[in-house]
This record gives structure tokens, C-alpha cells and sequence, in this order.
């Protein structure tokens, strides 16, 4: 596998096209796993220090497109992408470009906190040793667990294994260790379902706080939490036109339009409650 | 964000060049063990050529075998082979396959939760955590049957298990020596303390993986028949054993080609006689053994012939072991998918 | 009649009606029958399984229990600074021990470690990342499965006619060689299930920060494996160490020390505990036999205590 420089580029508007402001570029025609059409056509747009959040009911697509974003789906056998994913100005799915590059400038969190088994410290530390970070790693641990709302309750336990803490305080885990290495976009891929109503609450006011540093994206089942922490907001639905269901996506824009005036009806529908 | 505060960077040319060797290195020394299962059959098998080519299948046939007279023939280590691990399993699978029942039942924990209801202690936080850890060590017990080695085994048949078995085997010739299976007397080493031993040696196999495919049995199956009214055997074997049974099966299927292979007690129990008899009480022999006590004296020209010798072990092990390890893997991922 | 006084009773707070008596959910059955009984055939065939398999059970731990029994008392008996500093006797010899048999047991069983953990492992490591659908994969699993009932004898044969042959002599290499063959199975096998145990998750959370496969397998899977890599290994060194076949005409025997004047002796015959065993214990003399019973007890020791590391070892690994 042939390492591909991800070259650093400001987004240079080349076209005309290209808003500085825009991180990062979806545009899905048509998603496959195998024979399965699993999406089509869903063009998002993820606007810098913004939170974009993804609602729809459940096997529309939402994770499949989030994962589309740092090539977490290339791990699937049999996944095919008809379109792009524009990123710094690049094609991610671009036949030169290493994922693995990719994926370091992408953090991601999971729906089950995933500490590795190893201490508190190692954790976070982790993709500092990955990206061979020749600084003062401590500092940049401290710095990434207090971004977390984490550091107070783990500051003398940084050496005891990371598989101790709590639910919520795992995630929270996570999230810090997916910052240290500062990347530019965060993917969160229903980061509270598996956490209590109280670890829920802390880890949305700390979403709010890291979109000052971050752009994030997050896939989530919860209307209440995408109305309360996203400013813009996509809408995917299951098409069973074709006998299959394929995901697609029907509305984008403000949180606040989304929710308290949908323009598709399909929207109007999930947003009142009518299917889950 | 300034380019120098930058963490994130691709893979470094040293990480990508350790990432591709270090797949490689993976990938050559699994190529590595698959050519040297090959070596191993290859090399034993050209080896035993030129005495194939010498003494051609009369090897097989004959029973006699006399370096002294260059004749050679196997065909009483091939029948003690086959008799010694056949009736080893016999006994080895009726208590390995009792002890994996017993096991996989959860007997030893109900037994224990019992008479710690009797002390009211069942639900103490530490002697009621008793059950769960008699049953394990129970477990453990039987596995490290399988530990002792082959060569302590067949000393403590040589001291315990002769001197044990010879009164009851004299009194078996004594009275019922017109039958077949006891026409001859035990003079010391012989048949019978070989399978003794050997039963024993080959028993935790069948317990481990016996054991394993009876709790791999879908709970739903069991709770069918006791919902239907069946006693706890009765849903063991109506339902459990027969479910179990392809796994327990492979699991004989081993434990037969771990008893034709085995080598020391053997050599030390069976009496290395080149005689074919039924009698359990007769000395034999195996080919392991004979491999055992020929090859560290053998003349170059004599190293030939038990090579031929070896081989013949080697294709009856690899026929059984194949036959066994395709069982197991074929039941295990047939039952994979019905796990609830 | 306890079924009236069950309908009586569900209607809390009504008063009982005097002509429920007519009805009976239960259809006049008698609730005697349903008592357990050991008079019932069904019941009593239940009880009588049970007993039986128990008892048999027990009776197959009994070889387990009169073996240590006699190595205690029987080994136990010539144990003395002497039996693990002096050298095999001479037959009709006193005292003697077999010190040398022990280095030798740890030099061959380390040599074996040495050839085969590294293949073993690394491979382990290919045989858990590749697809389900890789062929070479699937081979050598197969072929490490029919590989650990592989006869001891026969794994001698081969290093005799590889190693001893190319080399000219018996040595603990050709042991060496020849143990590894019976080694390699078992670690390849259980490392590569340590590793496949060790959550998905951890492995996706490593790929999503974008490690590289090479540091995934070093910096994720393998420390979370450890545990149970080294159960497979303490497995690999307790069979090891117990077997005589194999070193019969590799490794042969000797009676004196590895190491002699500063030289470490390894293309020679070597003694180990299991041949000493094996040739001691059909020697018509008292005191060679006794010496048999004590390296079988040291031998026992050494097996059960890797056995048991071993066993702890597993539990230890993160699920």
C-alpha cells in the first residue's frame, strides 16, 4: 500500500466553488455493499466549528454515511462508492490516497466506548505515539482530558487501566483521545445511546464546547439531543422503492428550519413522531 | 490552525515501510509452517522409499522381524497398534464422555449449592461463590490428567498398575481362560496395563472437547423438553447427547489418533513382543514402540526400514487426525450459527 | 379441597361465594403425583444416571490422585541437594542425581521456544487478520489442528533425518528441532485465538485513528493478547518437557554436564529428565529407579506449575 502524501492545502477556490468555510464536502450517488444499495444521493455540506447532526429512522443510513467520511467503510468487503467526499480540497476516495493518511486527520468516537486495555494515560497518549508527536505528550494528555471534562476525576488515576471508569466517563475517554491529536473534523457516531441520561447531558455540553475547536458530525436516533446540540441538521430516510431498502437523503439545513419548519413531508412526519 | 502545531501527519516513510515488511514477514512464515508440514510428510515418506522399493508390501503382512536374518515385517505392530488404541478408546470414551456430561451438567455445582443450603450459606458472598469454583477446579483436575507426561504415566503403570491388575488377571486365565481374551497369563508387561494406561492418557481429550460441544447445545433445545415434562437425563439423552453427538464423535475421532500415535507408556507397558494375539493379557507391540526401542540402536541399513515403519505410522495417524480435526471444525461451525 | 380455597382467595375483598365449590380448575387432579418420588421409574432412572456418571467421573480422577501420590512418596523419598547437583551413577552405583538432566530439560525446551515461538506467533498473527476467505489461512489452521496430534516418535524420526544425519551426532539441537515440531501447533493455534479474542471494538478504535496495520497488531492487539499468548507458550514448554520420544536418537542421553569448563556443550548429547526417566526406570538396580521416581516428581513439578501459570494467565484476558 502505497503512502500518498494528504496534501495540506487551504481550500483554495479553484472553480469559484470552494467556500473556506466548508470542511469537508459529501456527495454520495450511490453507496454499496455487494449487490445492496445501501444509499444514494445524499450531498451534505459540513461547515467549519459547526455540528451537523444526522436523524432518520433506524437502517437509513446514517451510521453507513458518517463512516463514508474517514473511510471506516472500506474495512466492509464488498463496499463501492459512486461519487466523492471532498476534503482539504481533495478527493478522499481518490485512487491515490491512503486511508490510513486519512483517517488521522478524522477523529471518530464510537457508539460503545472503546478504551483500549491499557491506563487512562496510554490511552489518550495513543494517537500522540501514533503520529509520532515528538513534543511534551503529558502536557498534550492534560490538555486533551480537561477539553473532555475529564481531567478532575482522572487526574491521580492516570495510570490505572481505562477499563475501570464508567460508562460515561469512558466516552468521555474516547472523545479525549480522539482530540489529542487535534484533528480537524470529529465524527461521532451515536455517541450517547449506550450512556444514562446524566452521561448523555455532559458529553452534549462538552459537544458544544469542542465545536469551537472542531467540526463535528454526529449520527443520532435522539430528536431531543439533535435539536439541542446541532446547528445544521440532515434528514435520511429509507427508500423501498426497489424492493431494497436504500437509505437517501431527503432535507438539509439549519437545525432550527429542520425542526420547527420541515419542508418535506416525510420530515414534517418523523419530526411530529409519526415512525420511529 | 499554523502548519508546526500540526499532530496529525500520514504514516512516515519508516511506518510505511515497517507496516508493508512486517506484513510480509507474517505472510512468509505462514508460508513457512505450511512448507513445513509438507517437509515433514515429504522427508519421512522419501526416506521409507528405499525399503518400500527392498521389501514391498510383504512389510505389511509378515510377523516376523529379525535384524540378525535381515527379515522385516510389521504386521504384529500394526495389529497391536490398532487393537491397543481401539479397545483404549473404548474404555476412554465411556469415561470421557461420563466426565464431560458430568461437567457440561453442572452437576458438581448443584451439588455443592445443596450442602451449602444445608449450612444456609448458599448465597454468601464468599462461600457462595464455592459452586462455581469446585466446578472449575474439577475441570482443571481432569485437564491436568492430560499433563502428566507420557514417560511418568508408564512408570507408574510399571510399579502401580501390573503388580495391581496381576491377581485378578492370573484368576481371569485361571478360570475363563478358554475365553479368547484371556488365554494367555500376564507375566508383567502386556496388553491390558498398556490400555489402562492408555484409556487414561487419551481420556481428557475426549472430556475437553466433549465438554465443549455439549454446552455449545442451544439452551432453547434443553429448556423444549424439560417445558415438555423430561426428567434431566431424559433431555440429556433425548436432546443434549444427540445434539452433541457429531462434536463428541470428532472429539473420539482425536483421541483415537492421539492413542495410535502415543509412544512411551506403551513402550514401557506393552512388552515389545512380536506377537499377534487377541489375549489381553499377551505382550505386544506397537509401531511407535518399536520406533521407540529399534532406532536408537539401528544401523544405518536398519534406519531404512524403520523409516518404512514410520511412515505407515505416519499415514495412519495423518489419515485419523485429518478425519478428526474435519469433524470438529465442521461441527463447530455448523452449531455457530445456532447459538442463542 | 384446595382448589375452591385458591378461587376463593384470588377474588381479594368479595365475599366467597358458597356455590364456587362446583367449579375446579383443576380438573380434579391429584397434586400427590406431583411430589418427586424416588418411586417413580422416571425418577429414580434420573437419580440412578446421575450416580453413575458421578461415579465415574471420580474413578477417572483416581489415576491423577495414586500418580502424585506416589511421586511424593516414592520421588520424594530421593530428593536431596545431591539429586540436583550431581551427575546420572553408574549402575550399581549409590547416590547420584540427575542435575544435569534438568539443565538439559531447560536447554532443549528453551532452544524449541526459540525456534518455534517467533514462527509461531507471527504467523498467528497473519492467520487472525486475513479474510475469511484466504486460502492460505485456512490450510495452515487446518494443517496446525491435524499438527498437534502429531506422534512424538515421529517428530524424532524427522529431526533424526534432517539434523542428526546433516550434522554427523546426537545434540540437543536435533532435540531441539524436534520438539519445536510438537511446540509450534499449540502456540501458533492459541496465539492466534488470543488474538482474535481481543474486541473488535478496540481493533475499529485503533483503525479509526488511523494506525497503520503494523501498529494496530503491536500497539493494540498484541498487549491486550499477552495473556493468553503466554498461556499457549507455558502449554507449549509443560508439553515440551515432558516428552521422551522425540529426544530418544536427537538429543540421546549424557552423563555429564551441559556447560563444562566454560564451554557450552550443544551439539552433543545431551540429558534430559524424560530420557533419564525412561531409561532408569527399566534398570534391575534400586537406587536407579528410585532416581527415576524422584526426576518424575521434579519433571510433575515442572509441567503442573507451567500448566498452572498457564491456566491463571487466560483468566487474566480482557473479554
Amino acid at each position: 500500500m502505497a503512502t500518498a502524501e494528504m496534501v495540506r492545502q487551504e481550500p483554495v477556490p479553484t472553480n469559484g466553488n470552494v467556500d473556506p468555510a466548508v470542511v469537508m464536502d459529501c456527495n454520495i450517488e450511490k453507496l454499496y455493499y455487494g449487490s445492496f444499495k445501501a444509499v444514494r444521493d445524499t450531498k451534505i455540506l459540513f461547515q467549519k466549528n459547526a455540528i451537523t447532526a444526522f436523524i432518520g429512522p433506524s437502517g437509513c443510513g446514517k451510521s453507513t454515511v458518517l463512516r463514508c467520511l474517514n473511510r471506516m467503510n472500506d474495512l466492509v468487503r464488498g463496499f463501492r462508492l459512486e461519487g466523492n467526499v471532498q476534503f482539504r480540497g481533495q478527493d478522499i476516495y481518490g485512487r491515490k490516497i491512503d486511508p490510513v493518511a486519512v483517517r488521522r486527520y478524522i477523529g471518530m468516537v464510537f457508539q460503545q466506548p472503546n478504551p483500549f486495555a491499557t491506563s487512562v494515560y496510554n490511552n489518550v497518549a495513543f494517537g500522540l505515539r501514533l503520529n509520532d508527536f515528538k513534543g511534551d505528550k503529558a502536557a498534550k494528555v492534560e490538555e486533551a482530558l480537561k477539553s473532555a471534562a475529564l481531567w478532575d476525576e482522572v487526574k491521580d488515576k492516570l495510570n490505572e487501566s481505562a477499563l475501570a471508569l464508567s460508562g460515561g466517563q469512558q466516552q468521555r475517554l474516547c472523545i479525549a483521545r480522539a482530540i489529542a491529536t487535534e484533528p480537524e473534523v470529529l465524527l461521532l457516531d451515536e455517541p450517547c445511546s449506550a450512556l444514562d441520561p446524566v452521561a448523555t447531558r455532559s458529553i452534549e455540553e462538552l459537544m458544544k464546547q469542542l465545536k469551537a475547536r472542531f467540526t463535528i458530525a454526529i449520527v443520532t436516533h435522539n430528536l431531543q439531543q439533535a435539536q439541542r446540540v446541532s446547528d445544521k441538521t440532515g434528514f435520511l430516510y429509507v427508500d423501498t422503492s426497489e424492493g431494497s431498502r436504500t437509505g437517501y437523503l431527503v432535507e438539509f439545513g439549519d437545525s432550527n428550519q429542520i425542526f420547527h419548519d420541515p419542508k418535506e413531508k416525510e420530515t414534517q412526519q418523523y419530526i411530529k413522531g409519526e415512525f420511529s | 490552525m499554523p502548519a508546526e502545531a500540526q499532530i496529525c501527519k500520514p504514516p512516515t516513510r519508516s511506518q510505511a515501510v515497517t507496516d508493508t515488511a512486517f506484513r510480509a514477514l507474517c505472510q512468509g512464515f505462514t508460508w513457512l509452517v505450511a512448507v513445513i508440514a509438507v517437509i515433514i510428510v515429504l522427508k519421512i515418506v522419501l526416506a521409507a522409499l528405499p525399503a518400500v522399493r527392498q521389501y514391498g508390501l510383504g512389510f505389511l503382512s509378515g510377523q516376523v522381524w529379525d535384524p540378525h536374518k535381515k527379515v522385516y515385517s510389521i504386521l504384529p505392530e500394526i495389529w497391536g497398534t490398532l487393537y491397543s488404541s481401539v479397545l483404549a478408546l473404548i474404555f476412554g470414551t465411556a469415561f470421557g464422555v461420563a466426565a464431560a456430561l458430568f461437567l457440561a451438567e453442572g452437576f458438581t455445582a448443584d451439588a455443592v449449592f445443596a450442602l451449602l443450603k444445608i449450612v444456609n450459606l448458599q448465597f454468601h458472598p464468599f462461600w457462595g461463590k464455592l459452586p462455581v469454583q469446585v466446578e472449575n477446579l474439577l475441570s482443571n483436575l481432569i485437564e491436568l490428567l492430560a499433563a502428566i507426561p507420557s514417560v511418568v504415566y508408564g512408570l507408574w503403570g510399571l510399579f502401580v498398575i501390573i503388580p495391581l491388575i496381576r491377581p485378578a488377571c492370573h484368576w481371569l486365565h485361571a478360570d475363563l481362560g478358554w475365553i479368547p481374551l484371556f488365554g494367555t497369563n500376564l507375566s508383567g508387561p502386556g496388553m491390558l496395563p498398556a490400555v489402562i494406561v492408555l484409556s487414561i492418557m487419551i481420556l481428557p481429550t475426549i472430556t475437553a472437547i466433549g465438554r465443549g460441544s455439549l454446552l455449545a447445545v442451544p439452551t432453547r433445545l434443553r429448556m423444549a423438553a424439560y417445558g415438555l415434562g423430561a426428567t434431566r437425563w431424559e433431555a440429556i439423552f433425548a436432546v443434549t447427547l444427540p445434539t452433541a453427538s457429531r462434536g463428541i464423535f470428532g472429539g473420539i475421532v482425536l483421541a483415537f489418533g492421539r492413542a495410535l500415535g502415543e509412544t512411551m507408556a506403551l513402550a514401557m507397558l506393552v512388552g515389545n513382543a512380536n506377537v499377534i494375539s487377541v489375549s489381553l493379557f499377551s505382550p505386544a507391540n506397537t509401531l511407535a514402540a518399536l520406533l521407540a526401542n529399534a532406532f536408537p540402536e539401528a544401523s544405518p541399513k536398519d534406519v531404512g526400514v524403520l523409516m518404512y515403519a514410520a511412515m505407515v505410522l505416519l499415514v495412519i495417524t495423518l489419515l485419523v487426525n485429518v478425519a478428526g480435526a474435519y469433524i470438529v471444525q465442521f461441527t463447530a461451525s455448523e452449531l455457530e450459527g445456532e447459538k442463542v | 379441597m384446595t382448589s375452591t380455597s385458591v378461587e376463593a382467595n384470588s377474588k381479594a375483598g368479595s365475599r366467597p361465594n358458597p356455590n364456587a365449590e362446583a367449579f375446579d380448575p383443576f380438573h380434579g387432579v391429584d397434586f400427590s403425583k406431583l411430589e418427586r418420588s424416588l418411586h417413580r421409574p422416571r425418577t429414580f432412572m434420573s437419580m440412578l444416571f446421575t450416580v453413575i456418571v458421578s461415579a465415574m467421573t471420580l474413578f477417572a480422577l483416581i489415576p491423577l490422585f495414586s500418580v502424585l501420590f506416589l511421586l511424593v512418596w516414592r520421588g520424594g523419598r530421593k530428593l536431596s541437594i545431591a539429586a540436583f547437583t550431581q551427575l546420572p551413577p553408574a549402575p550399581l552405583e549409590q547416590s547420584g542425581g540427575f542435575g544435569n538432566a534438568i539443565v538439559g530439560t531447560l536447554a532443549i525446551c528453551g532452544m524449541a521456544l526459540l525456534i518455534s515461538l517467533p514462527i509461531g506467533l507471527l504467523s498467528a498473527i497473519f492467520l487472525a487478520q486475513a479474510k475469511p476467505d484466504n486460502r492460505l489461512a485456512s490450510a495452515v489452521r487446518f494443517a496446525g489442528k491435524v499438527l498437534t496430534g502429531f506422534p512424538s516418535i515421529l517428530a524424532g524420526v524427522f529431526a533424526y533425518g534432517v539434523v542428526v544425519m546433516a550434522t554427523g551426532g546426537y545434540s540437543a539441537l536435533a532435540g531441539a528441532v524436534a520438539l519445536s515440531i510438537l511446540m509450534l501447533p499449540t502456540i501458533l493455534l492459541t496465539s492466534e485465538d488470543a488474538i482474535r479474542m481481543v474486541p473488535e471494538r478496540m481493533k475499529e478504535a485503533a483503525i479509526g485513528m488511523g494506525a497503520t496495520h503494523t501498529q494496530t497488531v503491536w500497539m493494540v492487539l498484541l498487549p491486550a493478547a499477552v495473556p493468553r499468548i503466554l498461556t499457549g507458550v507455558m502449554l507449549a514448554i509443560a508439553r515440551g518437557a515432558g516428552e521422551t520420544a522425540p529426544l530418544l536418537f536427537t538429543a540421546l542421553f549424557s552423563n555429564y554436564w551441559l556447560l563444562w569448563h566454560g564451554h557450552l556443550k550443544l551439539m552433543q548429547p545431551t540429558a534430559s529428565l524424560a530420557v533419564l526417566i525412561y531409561n532408569f526406570a527399566g534398570m534391575p538396580f534400586a537406587n536407579q529407579v528410585e532416581l527415576a521416581w524422584a526426576a518424575a516428581l521434579v519433571l510433575v513439578v515442572m509441567v503442573l506449575i507451567a500448566n498452572l501459570i498457564g491456566q491463571s494467565l487466560a483468566s487474566r484476558q480482557v473479554q
